[in-house]
């Protein structure tokens, strides 16, 4: 078929020169397009949060709430059998307090993309000619900014509580490693959010999934006290390898092992659950 | 049947397309071509395949067989050049409520890789054009029916497309919103888009379209332009009106005893003071005519008319359209039924 036998295009509105639209020949979208379209999606989903403040309570309060409970309920026992106190415990649940808190926002990415199809929105975004991508990555750059925020207020209420940072850039290099464990966790959640009915069950199905990732791990509490088969399900468990690996960089402590497994954890979870949710997200009729 | 012989180029041409879901054929082999710069109406009732249609043409879904071009490009080897020369107002607004007016029509801007500062115009003229200038800044979920088309119509126009597809762009709307969304879409069609209009009204296709290709389970059952389709199935009322409304009654007696009627009569419409008279024939209107004036009254109109949409669809297919439109309940109850 002849590309030249194109349609002049319409005038379309009165006295409006409508710009020539950009783009190469054979309508592949390039990387500046592809950066283009993915800021212009991120706008729209911070200009949600502005219409819809409450979208960010969880954001907000989680990590105020689960570390004044944590700390305070079973801050005493834990940190006595840790041989110390609360204070003994506050370094420990902190690190991974926020191995739990990516977990949990990332959920809320995959609950937004199911409320999006249900909406006309979605037959727009897939006929116009952007990246197949760009409207899921958007999603993954807008849930990390929420992360930011939430590990923020966290940091700010660990250090009330008394959470004592010994190493500012391993802080730095724990926060950047949850954001890339989050990222690539949340390409489940997008396919959640595309294949299920409703965001009733993407919620549903993911806590389903979480409850025992997070507390089968070592974010809460040492697993040495646990039985073996739970001992060996916490070992494999990745959250446990985030939150040791924050715990060594942020408190110092071994971290390469834990650092090495994350970050391959992360790697291997992309590479498989990104390409499943474009193609679902593509497909989907 | 084939479609009729074309003048101008296509825009759209069609051919056997196939989609099927499990057992249900949505498309059961669709040809069509919707000429450059006119409006098509696809009519049909709920489940006809309309709606498959449109989105085999937009690229949201592949079809199992057949073969479609929109603009010159094929939808399933060219997606990517073909999502940049359509436009596409589905069945339910496409656009995000949450966001203003302009943020939307800015947001689909940027997509269409105007710059910051294009986008931002173009937002502001299409705002402008279909009077939501004042809403601009207000979130769309504040917007009434008719805005929120609006809106969507003014979305599907940030990249001037070639063409676009109107899937019922009125479903669901009172008659006076219904009518603002005719008007916008008469306005963009005098400005030469080509368009691809579904509908179950007949209303509707008879108000926007000038051909017509008619749907029922997933197969053409006729094509034309609309006036031939109309002529096609069947005969046309005469419509007589007397300057005195008291030779109603008087004018029918005649015409029932004169045998002209055939087999049918002459019906009065006391309200508007006019005689319907079914006729078959140029020979019969010619007669008829001819016995009216014979009676030496005074005639203030007489016209012919086609018949209704709604008679046509019931002659091609052998079943009603759609119900009235009281509600878009009742339409898919009885799609439901069928």
């Amino acid at each position: 078929m002849s590309t030249t036998t194109r349609t002049a295009p319409a005038a379309g509105a009165t006295a409006v020169d409508a710009p020539a639209l950009r783009g190469a020949a054979d309508g592949r979208i390039g990387l500046r397009a592809h950066a283009r379209h993915t800021g212009a999606l991120v706008r729209r989903n911070l200009l949600w949060i502005r219409q819809d403040p409450e979208s960010m309570f969880d954001a907000v309060f989680m990590p105020i709430i689960f570390t004044l409970l944590f700390v305070y309920v079973f801050g005493g026992s834990i940190g006595m059998a840790l041989g110390g106190g609360q204070d003994e415990y506050v370094q420990y649940v902190v690190p991974g307090l926020m191995a739990m808190m990516g977990m949990n926002l990332s959920m809320a990415v995959g609950t937004g993309f199911n409320e999006d199809f249900q909406k006309g929105i979605m037959d727009r975004f897939r006929s116009l000619p952007i990246g197949r991508s760009s409207v899921l990555v958007a999603k993954i750059v807008v849930e990390l900014l929420r992360m930011l925020l939430a590990t923020a207020i966290l940091l700010v209420v660990g250090v009330v509580v008394g959470f004592d940072i010994t190493s500012w850039s391993g802080l730095l290099a724990s926060v950047g490693l949850a954001a890339v464990f989050g990222s690539s966790i949340m390409w489940i959640f997008l396919t959640l959010g595309v294949t299920m009915k409703n965001a009733q069950s993407v919620q549903g199905v993911g806590m389903l999934v979480m409850m025992p990732l997070q507390f089968g791990s070592s974010i809460f509490t040492p697993t040495d006290a646990m039985p073996g088969w739970l001992r060996s399900f916490t070992e494999y468990n990745p959250l446990s390898s985030l939150a040791d690996a924050a715990r060594g960089l942020m408190s110092g402590g071994p971290v390469a092992h834990d650092l090495w497994v994350t970050l391959g954890w992360s790697v291997a979870l992309t590479l498989v659950m990104a390409p499943v949710a474009i193609h679902k997200y593509r497909t989907k009729s | 049947m084939k479609p009729t012989p074309i003048d101008k180029g296509s825009a759209v041409t069609v051919r056997g397309l196939v989609k099927h879901y499990g057992e249900t054929k949505a498309l059961d082999g669709v040809d069509l071509d919707v000429r450059e710069g006119t409006v098509l109406g696809v009519l049909g009732p709920n489940g006809a395949g309309k709606t498959t249609l449109v989105r085999c043409l937009s690229t949201l879904i592949k079809p199992d067989a057949g073969t479609a071009t929109v603009a010159g490009y094929d939808v399933v080897r060219q997606p990517r050049q073909l999502r940049r020369v359509i436009g596409l107002t589905g069945q339910y607004a496409s656009v995000d409520e949450k966001i203003s007016g302009f943020e939307n029509l800015y947001m689909i801007g940027r997509l269409l890789d105007l710059s910051r500062k294009d986008a931002r115009r173009r937002a502001g003229e299409l705002l402008e054009r279909f009077s939501l200038t004042e809403a601009a800044g207000r979130p769309a979920r504040t917007y009434s029916g008719g805005m929120r088309r609006r809106l969507d119509l003014a979305a599907s126009m940030i990249g001037s497309p070639a063409v676009l597809y109107l899937d019922e762009p009125t479903t669901g709307l009172d008659p006076r919103t219904r009518n603002e969304v005719w008007d916008e879409v008469k306005r963009m069609v005098a400005d030469g888009v080509t368009v691809l209009l579904t509908t179950q009204y007949m209303e509707e296709a008879e108000q926007l379209a000038s051909e017509l290709t008619v749907v029922d389970r997933g197969k053409v059952v006729a094509s034309g332009r609309t006036e031939e389709l109309k002529a096609q199935v069947g005969g046309r009322t005469l419509r007589v009106r007397p300057a005195d409304p008291d030779q109603l009654a008087p004018l029918a007696a005649v015409l029932d005893d004169s045998g002209l009627t055939g087999l049918a009569t002459a019906t009065v419409d006391t309200e508007t003071g006019t005689l319907l008279v079914p006729v078959l024939s140029d020979d019969q209107l010619t007669a008829i005519v001819g016995a009216i004036t014979a009676r030496d009254v005074t005639i203030a109109s007489i016209t012919t008319e086609l018949p209704s949409l709604d008679e046509v669809f019931l002659s091609l297919t052998g079943h009603r359209a759609s119900t009235p439109r009281t509600g878009s309940g009742s339409a898919d109850a009885e799609e439901a039924a069928a």
